[in-house]
């Protein structure tokens, strides 16, 4: 992470047309893919778990999923601080991406809505499942909606013909991209392990009672 | 054969309580009348034409929550719910009932909110009325089952919009699309594709949410 951020900030030469500001791009980016990569594993638990009905994986996938969510929060904040820097204001209906993560930010808030709501359970499990399920479904289909809706302001970096950039660029980005990854996926971790703590005191209390 | 009957049966069923109790009809009709009277002081004169069209998928939208919202109540006041799921036949039939009986009242209530839409504010050409009958089966697959998950949970009414109200996000976009848009065929084709897509999801998942 360390060094990504040396990468990002010092090595990586700056954009022609943006400046400075376009560094930041070596952490939104990051940070946008995480976050779908984290909703995407949620989703997989989730079938899983109907697939297989085996309980370990409803916590894997709500933490997936909570995890996702706190990098798209991160991905609304650090897109709306580009868009000041480049565009001149905070919030742009016209970039794509960021419309995007906000009906998925909105969408998964309401995932936490739904499971805290719901008595523990197998059925709580498999109804936020279900829901975790519809997400990843609503991802390509808001796109197509959001690129139907929108004109196109955004940079599209990647293309068909490759990622645009020169190659210092590229391999800062790359950096950048596995050590927001190696972060969640030490957050996923850490969370995880801190609810199966949670779960088990619960269990060893109740034997006790 | 059985599937269609069991699903029919279903359909029948809510729609004769409808007629007896009249719980949810004259509700949604009441409401979405009254807001296209909101709507006419809500937008400025200079507002332009499209703004209408917006403003009658807002009232679409919350129609239909309107009427999600009460989709399982008679199920839930009475237990009848327990009932179907042991009942033998398909799961999915109970999902497809509900759904075909929230359409048949959300379709009830545009015979009258179009119309008055009509009078009231722009015409409507054959694309964009094509467009709001491609979002209600939209609506309403995807409504009858949140409406589900929604129903079980301790806070019922307050989390159904929140769950609904995202993923209607693209249906809004394809209607709204098919009224203003002069290549509305596109958006047409939009709401096939997320009809199919919800469609198909929620009648595969719909048994795992009803069972304990």
């Amino acid at each position: 992470m360390g060094l990504a951020l040396v990468l990002a900030l010092i090595v990586a030469p700056e954009d022609a047309d943006q400046g400075v500001s376009q560094r930041i791009f070596y952490i939104h980016v990051p940070i946008a893919l995480t976050a779908y990569f984290c909703f995407g594993l949620g989703a997989v638990k989730a079938l899983l778990l109907l697939w297989r009905g085996d309980e370990r994986y409803d916590l894997e996938s709500y933490v997936a999923i909570h995890q996702g969510t706190i990098f798209g929060a991160l991905t609304l904040i650090t897109g709306a601080i580009w868009a000041k820097a480049s565009w001149g204001v905070w919030w742009t209906w016209s970039s794509n991406q960021l419309v995007l993560f906000l009906v998925l930010f909105l969408f998964y808030c309401a995932y936490f809505m739904l499971r805290f709501s719901l008595e523990e359970g197998p059925r709580r499990a498999r109804s936020s499942a279900v829901y975790a399920l519809f997400g990843v479904a609503l991802i390509p289909v808001s796109f197509l909606a959001i690129r139907l809706a929108e004109d196109f302001i955004h940079p599209t970096v990647f293309t068909r013909e490759g990622p645009q950039m020169s190659g210092s660029m590229f391999a800062t980005f790359v950096v950048s991209w596995g050590a927001v990854t190696l972060l969640a996926y030490v957050l996923y971790r850490v969370e995880l392990a801190g609810k199966r703590l949670d779960a088990d005191l619960r269990e060893l209390r109740e034997a006790l009672q | 054969m059985t599937y269609v009957a069991d699903v029919l049966a279903l359909t029948r069923k809510d729609l004769r309580v409808e007629l007896r109790g009249r719980d949810t009809l004259p509700a949604m009709l009441l409401f979405v009348l009254s807001t296209l009277v909101v709507f006419h002081f809500a937008i400025p004169d200079d507002a332009g034409d499209n703004a209408a069209y917006g403003l009658l998928w807002v009232a679409i939208v919350f129609t239909a929550l309107l009427g999600l919202a009460r989709a399982w109540v008679p199920e839930q006041e009475h237990g009848v719910l327990d009932g179907l799921v042991l009942a033998p036949c398909d799961r999915s039939a109970i999902w497809l009932g509900k759904t075909l009986a929230t359409l048949v009242f959300l379709l009830a209530a545009q015979a009258v909110a179009l119309p008055a839409f009509v009078l009231f504010f722009e015409p409507l050409d054959a694309t964009a009325i094509a467009g709001v009958l491609l979002a209600d089966i939209g609506i309403c697959a995807v409504g009858s089952l949140l409406s589900a998950m929604a129903a079980a949970s301790r806070a019922r009414e307050l989390l159904l919009p929140l769950l609904v109200l995202p993923l209607s996000i693209p249906l809004i976009v394809g209607g709204v699309g098919a009224a203003v848009s002069p290549d509305g065929e596109r958006f047409l084709l939009f709401l096939v594709l997320y009809d199919a897509v919800f469609a198909v999801l929620s009648w595969a998942s719909f048994e795992y949410v009803v069972t304990e």
